[in-house]
C-alpha cells in the first residue's frame, strides 16, 4: 500500500497525462509539410543525431568495424554529416574505439544487464565501469522496471544515482523501457524519477528496442513535456533519445517537428536529441541523395538491412 | 571604478526561433471557382431578376474571387415556388430512393474534397488543414449519416411516423459555410422536405459549387434552391409565406429579429446563435492536454466558432502555471497564409469582423485586463489578427461577456467547483462548455449543472453527425444532428 502511495504522491507532484489528448496532439505533427530546404536541413540534422546501433548476440569486431565506418562516412557525399555515435555492447567498446576515438563520433555502450536489467546492482555497476574504462563516452542504462511497477520508486532512483556515479565523466542515458511501463502516467513519473538525479546533458531514453513496442510519437511527447517542465522548474537541460521503431526518414522528421514545437531550437542539436536506430540511417541518406539529384537511386543502392552496413 | 555587473540567473525560456524554418507549403490544387455565379433555382443557374451582383473577395489577400448574384424578393419567391412545386414528388419518394441521392451527394463531395477544401479556404480564410481535415470530411459525413436515416423514418419513434414539413427556409453563417450547409440540407432532404437556402454574403462560393454536385447527383430540380445575398435577401427568405419552417444559424441579434418576425405565422423555427463558452480547468487536470484543448477551443477557425471556448475558467491554484504554458504554446502557433499547409491560424473572415475584434480587444486593454499576443509575423495584405490571451479578466469586462468571434481568449479564475458553475452559467448564452479534471464523478456533476447544450469532458470542439448540437438561453433552440436534429425537420403523425 505504501508503495502504491509513492507513485500517487509523485504523480500529484508532477501531474498526470491524458492519453487521448497526447495522441491527438502528436497526430498534428504528422500533418506538418516539410519541403525543399527545410526537408534537407531536417534530414541532415536527423543524420547527425543518429546513434548507429548494433546490439546482437552475433556482433563481431568485424561487424562493429563496418558499423563505425558507416557512422563516420554515411555516404560518398561529404555534405552528409557523420552520425552522433555508435552504440554497441560493452564487449565491443574497445573494438569500436580503434575506429572512432578522436573523431566526432562518440562511443555509446548499453550496460546494466541490458535489456532486462535483471542482474544484481553490483554486477550492473561493474559493467558500467568496465565499459567506461574501455572508452565508452556514453552509457545507456536500463531502469529497474520490476521495482518501478512494484512501487519501489526510491530504489529505482537510488540505482540511477549509483549508475551516475559509476559513469564518471561519461554521459548517461536512462532507458525507461516505455512499453513495459505501459501508461503515459508511468512514463511521466519515471522521467521525473530519472531527471531528478541525472546531470545536465544526460539523456532520458524511451526503449531498448528489444520489446514489441518502442519509441512512438506519443511517448516521445510525454518525455519531451517532462523535460520542458523540469527545465522550467530547475533550469536543468535534460536531453532526449527515442529508440527503436524509427525506420524511415519521414518518421524521423515527425519526431523532430515534435522537438521543434515542444522544446524549441535549443534542443535541435545532437547534444540534446538523438535517435537510437540502425535502418533509419540508410533511409535518411536515400532521401538526401534524392533531394540532391531529384531522383531515387536504384533499390539496391541502399540496403534495407542494417546488418549490411 | 566600473559599476559591478549584476549577474541575473538566465531566464528559463524556450527559444522558438527560425533555426529550422518550414519552407512555404502552399496547397496547389485548383479550386475551380467561376468568375460569375447566378442563383441556383429549379435545378439550374439563372441570372438574378435584380440584375445586381456583388464581389466575393478572399480574406487571405483581398483578391476578388468571383461575382455573386444578388437575389431580391422576386428571386427568393421564384426559389420558393420551385421548392413548393418539387415538394409533392420529393416527399412521396420512398425513403430508400431519397437515401440514394444523399449517398450520391456524399460520395461526390468526397471525390471533389480537395477542390472544395481549397475553395473553402480561399473564400473564408480558414487554414487549409482545417478545411481539408475537418470541414469537408465532416460535411460528407453528415450526408452519409442522414442518408442512413432516410429509409428508417418509421422506426425513429415507435408507433408513429415522421412526416415532412414542406419547404424549409435556411439561412447559414460564414464561419463553416459548407459544413453548415450540410447540417441544414442533409436532415431536411432525408425527411422529405425541400429547401431554399441562403449562404452568408462573404462565403457563398462553396454553396454555389455544391449546386454542381446536386446537378451531378441528378437531384430533382427545385428540391434544393440556393439564393445569394446579404441581410435583405435573408429577410425575404425568412418572411416568405410558403416557408413551413425557418432554420437559422448566426448572431443572437438577428435571431431575435427573426423570432419576432415569425411570431404568429405558424412557421416552425430553429435558431443556433452565439455563445461565450466556459472552458473550466481544475487543478487536478492533465495540464498539457488541457492547454492543448484550450488552444484548440479558442483558435480553431480563428475563433470564428459559436461554441468556441472563449472564457477560460482556471482554478486559482494553477492559474499562473496555465498562463505560462499557454504563453509558451502561443510561440509555436503559426498564423499566416491559410493556404499554407503548416498554418494553424488563418485569416479573419472579413474586414468588418476584423474591426469588431480589434474594437473589443481595445476595450479589454482599456478596462485593465493584461494582454499577451503571439509575435508571429502577419502577412501584409489580407485580414489577420494575432492569437491573443487576456489574463486578469473579471466577469464585468466586455471581453468576458460579449461574443468576440475571433482568436481572443479571456482568462478568469475560480476557487471552488460551485463558483466555477456560477461563473460559467453567468452569461446570456448557453451553447457549450468544457470541463478538465482527472476526477470522473466531477465531470458528471458539472455536466448536469452547466446550462449548455454541449459539455465536453477533457476535450473541446468535438463534433459528430450522430451527436445533437444546439443551445440554451440566448444561444437558441432546436437541435442539429442525431435523432433530435432529425425530429426537428418532421411532424410526428
Amino acid at each position: 500500500m505504501q508503495n502504491l502511495q509513492a507513485l500517487q504522491k509523485l504523480l500529484n507532484d508532477v501531474g498526470t497525462v491524458d492519453q487521448v489528448g497526447i495522441d491527438e496532439r502528436v497526430a498534428k505533427y504528422t500533418t506538418r509539410s516539410i519541403k525543399k530546404n527545410a526537408k534537407v536541413f531536417g534530414l541532415k540534422l536527423a543524420t547527425s543525431m543518429v546513434d548507429l546501433t548494433t546490439l546482437e548476440g552475433k556482433d563481431t569486431p568485424g561487424k562493429v568495424a563496418s558499423l563505425c565506418q558507416k557512422a563516420l562516412h554515411p555516404h560518398d557525399d561529404t555534405d552528409i554529416p557523420p552520425t552522433a555515435a555508435v552504440c554497441v555492447y560493452p564487449a565491443m567498446v574497445k573494438h569500436a574505439a580503434k575506429y572512432v576515438k578522436g573523431t566526432s563520433v562518440k562511443i555509446a555502450s548499453v550496460a546494466t544487464a541490458f535489456p532486462s536489467g535483471q542482474a544484481p546492482l553490483k554486477t550492473r555497476l561493474a559493467e558500467v565501469r568496465a565499459a567506461v574504462a574501455d572508452g565508452a563516452d556514453e552509457i545507456d542504462m536500463v531502469i529497474n522496471r520490476g521495482a518501478f511497477l512494484a512501487g519501489e520508486l526510491q530504489l529505482v532512483q537510488d540505482e540511477i544515482s549509483a549508475v551516475v556515479e559509476a559513469c564518471g565523466a561519461s554521459t548517461l542515458k536512462v532507458i525507461l523501457e516505455t512499453s513495459e511501463l505501459e501508461t503515459y502516467d508511468n512514463i511521466r513519473a519515471a522521467s521525473f524519477l530519472a531527471m531528478r538525479v541525472i546531470r545536465p546533458g544526460d539523456f532520458i531514453k524511451t526503449s531498448t528496442g528489444k520489446t514489441s513496442a518502442n519509441a512512438t510519437l506519443g511517448n516521445n511527447q510525454v518525455m519531451l513535456e517532462a523535460i520542458r517542465d523540469h527545465y522550467f522548474e530547475t533550469g536543468i537541460e535534460i536531453a532526449m533519445k527515442p529508440a527503436g521503431g524509427i525506420r524511415t526518414a519521414k518518421q524521423a522528421l515527425h519526431f523532430l517537428v515534435a522537438v521543434k514545437e515542444t522544446l524549441g531550437d535549443a534542443w535541435l542539436t545532437n547534444s540534446r536529441y538523438r535517435f537510437g536506430a540502425s535502418a533509419l540511417l540508410n533511409d535518411l541518406v536515400r532521401q538526401l541523395v534524392k533531394e540532391k539529384t531529384g531522383a531515387y537511386q536504384a533499390p539496391y543502392t541502399f540496403s534495407e538491412s542494417s546488418s549490411a552496413y | 571604478m566600473p559599476a559591478k555587473k549584476i549577474i541575473r540567473p538566465a531566464a528559463r525560456e524556450l527559444l522558438f526561433g527560425n533555426l529550422w524554418e518550414y519552407d512555404p507549403a502552399p496547397e496547389s490544387a485548383p479550386a475551380f471557382i467561376e468568375p460569375r455565379y447566378g442563383l441556383f433555382i429549379n435545378g439550374k443557374f439563372v441570372p438574378p431578376k435584380t440584375k445586381k451582383t456583388f464581389d466575393s473577395i478572399s480574406p487571405r489577400d483581398e483578391a476578388k474571387l468571383s461575382e455573386i448574384a444578388l437575389a431580391g424578393p422576386a428571386d427568393v419567391d421564384a426559389a420558393y415556388q420551385a421548392a413548393a412545386a418539387a415538394f409533392p414528388a420529393w416527399s412521396k419518394l420512398p425513403g430508400t430512393e431519397r437515401a440514394k441521392y444523399l449517398f450520391r451527394i456524399a460520395r461526390l463531395l468526397q471525390d471533389r474534397a480537395r477542390e472544395f477544401a481549397v475553395a473553402e479556404t480561399l473564400d473564408g480564410g480558414k487554414p487549409i488543414k482545417e478545411s481539408r481535415d475537418f470541414d469537408v470530411p465532416m460535411a460528407a459525413a453528415h450526408f452519409f449519416y442522414h442518408a442512413g436515416w432516410a429509409d428508417k423514418l418509421g422506426y425513429v419513434t415507435p408507433g408513429r411516423t415522421l412526416e415532412p414539413l414542406g419547404v424549409i427556409g435556411q439561412v447559414i453563417p460564414w464561419n463553416f459555410p459548407l459544413l453548415m450547409l450540410a447540417w441544414k440540407i442533409a436532415p431536411a432532404l432525408a425527411t422529405g422536405n425541400t429547401v431554399v437556402i441562403k449562404p452568408a454574403e462573404t462565403t457563398s462560393i462553396t454553396a454555389l459549387k455544391f449546386a454542381s454536385i446536386l446537378q451531378d447527383a441528378g437531384l430533382p430540380p427545385g428540391v434544393v434552391n440556393i439564393v445569394t445575398g446579404a441581410g435583405e435577401t435573408g429577410a425575404a427568405v425568412v418572411n416568405h409565406p410558403l416557408a413551413a419552417k425557418i432554420a437559422f444559424t448566426g448572431s443572437t441579434q438577428v435571431g431575435k429579429a427573426i423570432q419576432r418576425a415569425l411570431a404568429g405565422t405558424g412557421k416552425r423555427l430553429a435558431l443556433e446563435l452565439g455563445g461565450k463558452a466556459a472552458n473550466i480547468v481544475f487543478e487536478d487536470a492533465p495540464l498539457d492536454q488541457a492547454v492543448e484543448g484550450i488552444i484548440n477551443g479558442i483558435f480553431f477557425n480563428q475563433g470564428h466558432v459559436c461554441c468556441a471556448g472563449s472564457r477560460l475558467l482556471v482554478q486559482e491554484s494553477i492559474a499562473e502555471k496555465i498562463l505560462t504554458k499557454l504563453k509558451t504554446r502561443l510561440k509555436s502557433l503559426r498564423t499566416g497564409d491559410p493556404l499554407d499547409k503548416n498554418t494553424d491560424v488563418g485569416a479573419i473572415n472579413s474586414k468588418a469582423q476584423l474591426a469588431r475584434i480589434t474594437e473589443l480587444v481595445e476595450s479589454g486593454v482599456a478596462e485593465g485586463a493584461e494582454i499577451h499576443q503571439s509575435s508571429c509575423p502577419l502577412p501584409e495584405k489580407g485580414f489577420y489578427f494575432p492569437p491573443t490571451l487576456f489574463s486578469n479578466v473579471s466577469q464585468s469586462h466586455r471581453i468576458a461577456r460579449e461574443e468576440i468571434f475571433g482568436p481572443v481568449l479571456s482568462i478568469l479564475t475560480f476557487r471552488t467547483p460551485e463558483e466555477a458553475v456560477e461563473k460559467a452559467n453567468n452569461t446570456h448564452y448557453g451553447l457549450s462548455a468544457g470541463v478538465w479534471t482527472d476526477k470522473g464523478s466531477r465531470i458528471l456533476k458539472m455536466s448536469a449543472e452547466l446550462k449548455a447544450g454541449v459539455v465536453w469532458a477533457n476535450s473541446f470542439n468535438k463534433f459528430d453527425p450522430t451527436s445533437p448540437f444546439g443551445g440554451f438561453k440566448e444561444s437558441g433552440f432546436g437541435r442539429e444532428g442525431g435523432k433530435q436534429g432529425l425530429l426537428d425537420y418532421a411532424r410526428l403523425e
